[in-house]
């Protein structure tokens, strides 16, 4: 940390207790000698003073173990983390600015795109918080609501699924992820068939959604219940009793319900410490007070009590999804969107012979039976709706905690604003405090215990 | 009409009818909750003025509708009772604010779809934070975000802090909202209360160029350090897209002709 160069020769000499021929000065950077005679003692005992390996490191955002692109900087002394900090931002797509040009209805399609291993929860926020806005909350049909009810939970077991895949394979437990992306495979067959889309749905719709089930899907449904009920014993097998995942995990990002609440964090992490806080408990909304099912705790307040918690809010998500396919089954041919024609969407789709597209009963009832039918749906496709002035923010317990939409209307077609409270990007605030004073091993260990997504992290 | 001339009018407007007790007898009802009780006379405060009846600009609308103006007005400040537990909130953060030395900490307070808003003076925000996290009858423990609004039109507060606190203990929810205007876009930092509100507020900063007095470092965290001007201000020149054909650009998205 010597230097010779840079320094103004001048300022060791301005207090009488500086070495006459080797001035030090505190920077930002450490000590700074500025060498000028021949006495090297000084010189040499400061340097054993600050001897300790210190070594900054830049983890990210291009490393296959920081869960996207998080870049981590770390300061390490040897194997030990002395400070962690987050570099986020690699991934901001302007996904909010983006909306305010954008019809209400087509919002939906920008904020699916956030947390893209939960599309159903950042739609589900938006479409709630635009349902209070034109204060059509309670008009919104049951079937639509349990539709929602149940994409979100089978959306939950499938992001929960990738935060133990992901999570596994960073810390070096393969099988845990092929294992986990087969199940999560199933899901996403069930997405497809009944949204037509993998991910990016924008499936859930001011004033409901945007289809009905298509035939069959219930035994679908009902299949994969069975599936998962054999298959999900298998996690708890592979790896609650196994010493080296265990070993990893155990006692690794400790946060305690204080941290948690100091920080903000919510979801898995914070329901590890004991605090049974789900808010489809204590803010039903969708109509969740109607379903049985328990939430979920562990106490340890670790990263592997926040393993366990998913393991086990994937069984309670289960039972949820079964009572939801009980349901639709007695509601079918009801309706899916308000009745309100000045908000319902007015398009249609079905399955053709090539595939998913305009309904042909609907084109053929605007272009060949109805002139009124015809500008109404011109008006709605292109104008969109208009939303009374004012503010509404409406949080769903998404798998990562507490996703809220902030939406802001001054009376027009488009949001004013719209403004995203991302779980992933208030938890991931808790990389310092868990993973500094551990091993850089940790850090990792501690980050997908977390389970930060990066596209909801940066919008 | 060219849009020139409407942005003149547009200003006209706004300045004819300043915000104060009296208030242009055209006023259009304002959009209430049923919840809600009218607003004492004088507190409507307009923020902007809608043109036209579709809100499509510069397609030469010759139907006579491109000549309709109407304000735009947010909610107006409720009146008690507020209902439910709201007004045991608001009694207790008056106690606990005039206890801890702010005579008048809430200058209004709108209820609307159920939901309750906080107006408070930025320097009171602090205090205000800090008693609704600590009073034993308020414990809002956790701060689920901080994030800014800017409404370019209305003068002298355009830039809204709007915090959303939750009550595990009393399972409430709330919003406080502070304002700040453009020339001067200062607001303290709630980070010393609530430590969660770090990347909060830089985020609100990086986008809308508030500075949080106190927060312990400030920088922009979405986009590049280098980066100049605050994206999600509605003053944030927006980019066009080239074409390549005969010289032809689409127009950035703000103006487009489209309906608003």
């Amino acid at each position: 940390m010597a230097s010779n160069t840079g320094t103004d020769p001048g300022a060791g000499s301005t207090t009488g207790e500086q070495d006459l021929y080797a001035g030090t000065q505190e920077t930002t950077e450490g000590r700074v000698f500025t060498v000028s005679g021949q006495d090297w003692d000084s010189i040499s005992e400061g340097l054993e003073e600050g001897a300790e390996e210190r070594v900054v490191v830049n983890m990210g955002p291009q490393h296959p173990s920081t869960h996207g692109v998080l870049r981590l900087i770390l300061e390490l002394e040897g194997e030990t983390v002395t400070e962690a900090r987050c570099g986020i931002g690699y991934l901001h797509t302007g996904i909010e600015k983006n909306m305010e040009f954008r019809s209400w209805t087509q919002g939906v399609t920008f904020c699916t795109r956030m947390d893209y291993l939960s599309p159903f929860y950042n739609e589900a926020s938006y479409v709630l918080g635009v349902e209070r806005l034109l204060d059509i909350e309670d008009d919104v049909p049951e079937k639509a609501q349990v539709m929602r009810v149940l994409l979100m939970e089978l959306n939950r077991i499938s992001s929960h699924l990738v935060a133990i895949a992901t999570g596994g394979m960073e810390l070096g437990a393969l099988t845990v992820m092929t294992i986990g992306f087969r199940e999560r495979e199933l899901v996403l067959d069930l997405f497809e068939l009944i949204t037509g889309l993998r991910m990016n749905h924008a499936f859930i719709r001011p004033g409901g959604v945007a289809q009905d089930l298509p035939p069959g899907a219930l035994d679908e449904i009902r299949g994969f219940l069975d599936l998962m009920r054999k298959r999900l014993p298998e996690y708890a097998a592979l790896a609650n009793a196994n010493p080296i995942f265990k070993g990893r995990l155990e006692g690794v990002g400790h946060l305690d319900l204080e941290g948690c609440l100091a920080l903000g964090l919510t979801g898995p992490p914070l329901r590890a410490t004991g605090y049974p806080w789900d808010l489809r408990k204590s803010e039903p909304y969708c109509g969740y007070e109607t379903y049985d099912f328990d939430v979920q705790t562990w106490d340890t307040a670790d990263a592997y009590g926040r393993f366990r918690v998913r393991l086990a809010e994937m069984w309670e998500s289960l039972k949820i999804v079964e009572q939801a396919a009980e349901r639709l089954a007695a509601l079918e041919g009801a309706p899916i969107m308000v009745a309100d024609k000045k908000v319902a969407w007015p398009s249609q789709l079905s399955i053709g012979s090539d595939g998913m597209g305009n309904s042909l009963d609907h084109i053929r009832h605007i272009m060949g039976e109805s002139m009124e039918g015809l500008i109404h749906h011109f008006k709605l496709v292109t104008e969109g709706f208009r939303v009374p002035v004012g503010q509404a923010y409406v949080p769903v317990e998404s798998p990562r905690g507490e996703l809220g939409a902030h939406v802001v209307s001054d009376g027009g077609t488009r949001p004013f604003r719209a403004h995203f409270r991302d779980p992933s990007f208030t938890n991931l605030q808790a990389t310092s405090v868990m993973s500094e004073g551990g091993m850089v091993a940790d850090v990792i260990v501690a980050i997908a215990s977390i389970d930060p997504v990066m596209g909801g992290v940066d919008r | 009409m060219s849009d020139d001339d409407k942005r003149e009018v547009e200003k006209d407007v706004t300045s004819a009818e300043p915000e104060g007790p009296e208030q242009t007898p055209g006023q259009p009802a304002v959009e209430q909750s049923p919840e809600n009780l009218p607003a004492a006379p004088g507190q409507v405060h307009q923020v902007g003025t809608r043109h036209g009846m579709f809100g499509v600009r510069g397609s030469g609308d010759t139907s006579g509708y491109g000549g309709l103006v109407s304000a735009v007005t947010y909610p107006a400040p409720s009146q008690r009772p507020y209902g439910g537990w709201f007004d045991e909130v608001a009694d207790a953060l008056e106690a606990a604010t005039r206890a801890a030395g702010v005579e008048q900490a809430v200058g209004s307070v709108v209820v609307h779809r159920g939901e309750i808003t906080f107006h408070v003076r930025r320097e009171d925000l602090l205090t205000v934070a800090r008693v609704l996290r600590d009073d034993e009858a308020l414990r809002f423990e956790l701060c689920s975000s901080v994030s800014g609004v800017h409404y370019p039109d209305d003068t002298g507060r355009e830039l809204h802090v709007v915090m959303h606190l939750l009550s595990m203990t009393h399972n409430r929810r709330i919003r406080v909202e502070a304002t700040a205007p453009d020339a001067d876009p200062h607001v303290p930092s709630v980070v010393s209360v609530y430590p969660t509100a770090d990347w909060h507020e830089r985020e609100a900063y990086d986008m809308f160029g508030i500075v949080f007095d106190g927060h312990p470092s400030l920088t922009r965290i979405l986009m590049p350090d280098d980066w100049p001007g605050h994206p999600q201000r509605k003053d944030y020149p927006l980019g066009g897209i080239p074409v390549e054909y005969k010289g032809g650009t689409v127009p950035p998205p703000d103006q487009r002709r489209s309906y608003n």
